[in-house]
């Protein structure tokens, strides 16, 4: 069995920043593992772990910086990694339509069973890739799954949706199938000291359009970002002056004149 | 190609969903841009009775589709393709709701429509021009889409829900679904979490969030909720982490809670969390960050470190 696990290096923002024309500055911005990816890669390993013959392959597009992000997760047990990236990718404006084309190349050459992605990622929380992967793959799929078991046979994924409201769809999956994967799933694990050598060692092959059959139009997306400006505080709080102990008094009388705190 | 929209209403286990008659809203005010009809299409279940209630002002046809119990993709895939092939809007609208997340980009895929994912607003002149969050609601983006039609999905609690009664027609929409050969099977639901307390009863929730770092720093945060007759709440890391069990989540997959007082400690504001909290009649937040979006909604804030004001807190109650 193989499973392909999609892993995006994400930017995160510093509480203080500002904005540089279409985004935040540079300066302002630390990249990071997807954190609803390394519940999918906890996912993949987990199953490899659980049953025979089983490849966990990760896919990226990305950056060569992004390496740094790739080494996590092969540090944490994929076996191996591919990363898509070349001039005209990262000239491109990449929409959810742009990256399932270059997911289902990837996806086209792997030929994976079970394609594991986080739900949304954490900078531009879309929410759609996998969904719109599996869809492109003729795949099957399941969108927000917080509970995951494979049949023996590895044929059916027995999953569980998670609704809005504390309730969950359990709901089965032939294979092959994407699941996009919510956290809570699992505990991710820490990269071990030894995971971090052997990843030193494991592959990443760099492809670009070339490799994967595609060309420019592959990437071209009627959609572009036109501004991105910091939001208005709508904030009317009242705010507690002074230190710790002074806030701390003014809350507790907020508290005991609420009537939710005895005097 | 039509100047219409086509709108998808959303249900479960027999009711209707708040953010059915929320795309109503959103869809009227962008039929309006597009000088076009607003058609509503509902999928599954007792979708007759649901016509009947999403007949609101606005709405210029329903269409139902009566395959189906409950939500199930492939049923909503296959349906909503055929109707806009049937209907050829201008644009499909859905909810970002965890079902939408399910099967919008799917269908928006098989039809090679463009795709924007959670807005919060959006406006139509000539095309479409969207807006939305990023980087953890930090910041707003405009997104423009050159192309029509298009497919967007709207964050729910972001239009007001259309109430006044309307003249829709109410066509049913016949398509071929062979629920037999669906890879995938909804074979029930479960309620998630358990445990004997019911935090939706709570008057008063102190409620912990990513902020307090590590497990065993919880006991501050427990002891707090004892001395105050507090009940202990919390965002969703805590209870992803496994350091409360499900049955104390606040927020969009948790519970919604109405307390007298909302204390949120450590904890951002995320949009998800806030869905489930912001109907407290007093929100009082404790955060280090100044521009955490939880002080938009918080009627008094405290810019602190929870491990300073906490034990503060405490030994005002001791």
């Amino acid at each position: 069995m193989k499973i392909l696990v999609t892993v995006k290096e994400v930017a995160e923002a510093a509480d203080d920043f500002e904005i540089d024309g279409l985004d935040i500055g540079e300066q302002y911005l630390e990249y990071d593992l997807n954190e609803w990816d390394d519940y999918a890669i906890e996912a993949g390993v987990q199953l490899s772990e659980e049953f025979d013959d089983v490849e966990v392959v990760s896919a990226t597009i990305g950056p060569e910086r992004s390496e740094e992000t790739i080494r996590m997760a092969l540090a944490k047990g994929v076996d191996r990694a591919v990363r898509v990236w070349d001039d005209d990718v990262a000239a491109a404006d990449l929409d959810v339509a742009a990256k399932t084309r270059l997911l289902a190349a990837v996806a086209a050459e792997e030929d994976p069973d079970l394609i594991l992605t986080g739900v949304q990622a954490n900078d531009d929380g879309f929410g759609a890739t996998g969904v719109s992967l599996a869809d492109e793959l003729g795949f099957e799929w399941a969108a927000v799954v917080n509970h995951l078991e494979m049949s023996e046979d590895l044929s059916t994924a027995h999953v569980h949706r998670e609704l809005e409201g504390g309730v969950d769809e359990v709901t089965e999956v032939d294979l092959p199938a994407v699941l996009t994967i919510q956290t809570g799933l699992n505990q991710p694990r820490y990269a071990s000291l030894r995971g971090i050598r052997q990843a030193q060692s494991k592959e990443i092959a760099a492809k670009g359009l070339d490799d994967l059959g595609l060309d420019a139009d592959a990437v071209a997306s009627p959609i572009e970002r036109t501004s991105m400006y910091e939001p208005e505080s709508e904030s009317d709080a009242v705010y507690f002056e002074g230190d710790a102990d002074e806030q701390a008094a003014q809350l507790a009388d907020v508290l005991t004149e609420k009537g939710v705190v005895g005097e | 190609m039509s100047a219409d929209v086509l709108a998808v209403a959303e249900h479960r286990r027999g009711d209707l969903r708040d953010v059915s008659f929320e795309v109503i809203s959103a869809g009227r005010q962008l039929a309006d841009a597009l000088g076009g009809e607003l058609h509503l299409a509902v999928i599954a279940g007792n979708v007759d009775d649901f016509a009947e209630k999403l007949n609101r002002e606005g709405v210029d046809v329903v269409h139902t589709v009566s395959d189906g119990a409950e939500f199930n993709h492939d049923l909503y895939h296959g349906a909503l393709e055929a109707l806009f092939a049937d209907l050829e809007p201008a644009a499909l609208l859905m909810p970002n709701s965890v079902n939408g997340l399910d099967y919008a980009p799917a269908v928006a895929n098989a039809l090679g429509l463009p795709y924007v994912s959670d807005a919060v607003d959006f406006d139509y002149d000539g095309g479409l021009e969207a807006t939305r969050e990023m980087y953890a609601s930090k910041v707003e983006t405009t997104i423009a889409v050159e192309e029509t039609p298009f497919a967007v999905t709207i964050r729910g609690g972001e239009w007001n829900p259309t109430e006044e009664p309307g003249e829709a027609a109410i066509e049913p929409f016949e398509f071929e679904f062979d629920a037999d050969a669906a890879g995938s099977r909804v074979k029930g639901f479960e309620e998630a979490g358990g445990g004997d307390v019911d935090i939706s009863d709570a008057e008063f929730l102190v409620s912990i969030g990513r902020g307090i770092e590590e497990e065993e720093n919880l006991k501050l945060v427990e002891e707090l909720a004892e001395i105050t007759g507090a009940t202990l709440s919390s965002s969703r890391p805590i209870v992803d982490n496994g350091w409360l069990p499900k049955n104390r989540q606040v927020g969009q997959s948790g519970k919604q809670v109405t307390p007298d007082v909302y204390l949120a400690i450590g904890i951002s504001g995320a949009v998800q969390h806030v869905a489930g909290m912001k109907g407290a009649e007093t929100i009082i937040a404790v955060n280090t960050d100044p521009n955490a979006p939880i002080f938009d909604i918080a009627d008094y804030g405290v810019v602190g470190d929870l491990f300073d004001v906490v034990p503060a807190l405490i030994e005002q109650f001791s």
